[in-house]
């Protein structure tokens, strides 16, 4: 079997008298200019990635962005038209079931025999591993336990997830590969899950994993990834992302098409006015009361109410609306 | 932070498992799924068991006595064909749309193994249905002669092979409600015209003469000389099932589908 060089290295404890400058061994998946076409379609169209060991990326965007061909990409169920993939050192497409022993999968949906139950399901999946996990502790502390009589295709969504993130991590992988980890649970079960993904990161695991949960994305990540139409939109920290140094910004409704030039120059210097999607308008700067009285008086007079009115810190969410100008969740 | 995880749970320790707990695992459950499937169960023991003894003791179809010598071969291809094909098709079929297959390509399996897995566990269902019919055609007085039964094993072997690739091709490419319908369409038209319930030689010649290059008919023919005359099989039906399982093998390489 071929071992990378970076094999061993998420076995033992950084060694403190190791260089800090970054060396290809802490890079878990590296993704450089990553093209997939499906006939006419282009699903991904020069994507770049990075996971540093030990870290949590999270793919954020929406249904048909290109997230979970990235994923397939770089786990060796698609292979690359263009663009360089390296996972733990592995070209994915080229040694597919030597990169498989070292990470672990949640293919979307999961996956399980129709019949099979959940601790009969994670065991098969146990054996495939050198040094597994207990599967019924990793059953019980999943909240499964429960359901331990019931066939898999009678487990509810969330249940089915639940037992889909077990396979993914009960091979004490180095990777675990994610994809709509939440999807379908309920807000105690996706607890769970982000508690999950949180220890594997404190263990020097690294997780890619895709998401359409804003929330997720800034509770889980240390980096977010923005993709919309196969493209990276932005990348960087959820406090990087929203933060756009110590920026608030006030966001509105009002009819659409109003004149945001006028708007800008009716407020005071540093301030900019935008229309993110028709009918929602955005304001930058320090707001204060000063301030949202003039663009409420500014409104006015241009005879529209400024409904919604909300004064925030930018989330992740109006990062994505105003970068695309779509909602996420459309 | 973690209450639920201990720090170190999840510290890395990769690496694939050995291949023949693999193996074991994946054709184990699989087997005791086909097992405590009522309607696998149906179609690959209750209908043969019911057809051995019916045929055996009902003169609906003309055949030499002691009947039950007659019925074995037909009922034991029929067990193969309803285990390897039908249910395993159907199986694969609901398997893939339930994700099963991708889930455990996700893992160290090797593609290899997953298909040994899958044919290892036919061959479980087979054995505990060679037992079972068995153990029931002695009690109706079967006694086979002891010189045809290492070429009968050959020739179940041979029918798990063509009607397992038939299967795997079947199951591997069509949706799974397609596959149901035609899985089972196929079980009932090969089993009355096949050259299964009906010898070939009984069976109108321009029929018998399709159903002789069936697996069905190979298979039936292939059993019934050793079973009943204590014979070798002639190399017709041995060419038979290996052009068929050879051909289907090698498209179903090509054409299966993980999802």
């Amino acid at each position: 079997m071929q071992i990378p060089p970076s094999a061993r290295s998420g076995e033992a404890a950084p060694d403190p008298a190791a260089p800090v400058a970054e060396s290809a061994a802490d890079i878990a998946v590296s993704v450089r200019g990553l093209v997939k076409r499906f006939g006419a379609t282009t699903a991904v169209a020069g994507l770049d990635l990075t996971l540093r060991r030990g870290s949590v990326l999270a793919l954020l965007g929406p249904n048909g962005a290109g997230k979970t061909t990235t994923i397939e990409v770089c786990t060796g169920f698609l292979r690359a038209d263009s663009g360089e993939v390296r996972v733990l050192g592995f070209d994915p497409a080229g040694a597919p079931d030597a990169l498989r022993a070292r990470i672990g999968i949640m293919p979307q949906g999961g996956g399980a025999y129709p019949g099979v139950k959940a601790g009969e399901m994670l065991r098969v999946v146990a054996a495939c591993a050198a040094n597994p996990l207990d599967p019924a502790w990793l059953i019980d502390v999943l909240g499964l336990s429960g359901a331990t009589r019931t066939p898999y295709k009678r487990l509810s969504g969330g249940q089915q997830q639940r037992l889909a993130l077990a396979c993914a991590v009960v091979g004490r992988p180095e990777l675990v590969v994610l994809d709509e980890p939440t999807a379908g649970m309920d807000p105690q079960a996706r607890r769970v899950v982000w508690e999950l993904v949180s220890a594997l990161r404190r263990d020097g695991v690294a997780v890619l994993l895709t998401t359409h949960l804003m929330e997720e994305a800034e509770a889980l990540a240390d980096e977010v990834v923005i993709v919309d139409h196969g493209r990276v939109v932005a990348a960087g920290s959820p406090a990087e992302l929203t933060s756009g140094g110590d920026e608030q910004e006030l966001r509105f409704r009002a009819r659409t098409g109003m004149d945001v030039e006028a708007l800008t120059a009716a407020l005071p210097a540093g301030y900019r006015a935008a229309e993110t999607v028709a009918g929602r308008y955005v304001v930058r700067g320090r707001i204060d009361p000063h301030v949202l009285s003039a663009i409420t008086g500014w409104c006015a007079g241009q005879g529209a109410l400024a409904d919604d009115v909300q004064v925030a810190r930018r989330s992740l969410e109006d990062v994505f609306l105003d970068l695309t100008g779509r909602e996420l969740r459309s | 932070m973690s209450e639920l995880f201990a720090p170190g749970t999840f510290t890395p320790a990769p690496g694939r498992g050995q291949l023949g707990r693999m193996l074991l695992a994946q054709a184990g459950t699989e087997t005791r799924l086909a097992l405590r499937n009522g309607e696998q169960v149906l179609l690959t023991l209750l209908i043969p068991v019911v057809l051995l003894v019916g045929l055996s003791v009902l003169r609906v179809v003309p055949l030499p006595e002691p009947r039950v010598n007659s019925v074995v071969p037909s009922v034991l291809a029929l067990a193969v064909m309803s285990t390897a094909f039908t249910s395993q098709a159907i199986a694969l079929g609901f398997d893939r749309r339930y994700g099963v297959i991708r889930r455990l390509a996700a893992t160290a399996l090797p593609r290899w193994l997953l298909v040994a897995g899958r044919l290892a566990a036919v061959l479980a269902v087979v054995v505990v249905q060679l037992v079972i019919l068995g153990v029931v055609a002695a009690l109706l007085g079967w006694r086979p002669d002891a010189a045809g039964l290492g070429w009968a094993l050959l020739m179940v072997l041979l029918g798990c092979a063509a009607f397992g690739a038939l299967g795997i091709l079947l199951g591997g490419t069509l949706r799974a409600e397609m596959v149901l319908a035609v899985a089972n369409l196929v079980w009932f038209v090969l089993l009355l015209g096949g050259g299964i319930v009906i010898p070939l030689d009984q069976l109108p010649a321009g029929i018998a003469a399709v159903a002789a290059a069936l697996p069905s008919g190979a298979l039936a023919e292939g059993l019934r000389a050793p079973l009943v005359a204590g014979t070798a099989p002639g190399i017709g039906p041995v060419l038979v099932l290996v052009a068929w399982a050879v051909v289907a093998g090698g498209v179903a390489v090509k054409a299966v589908r993980l999802r």
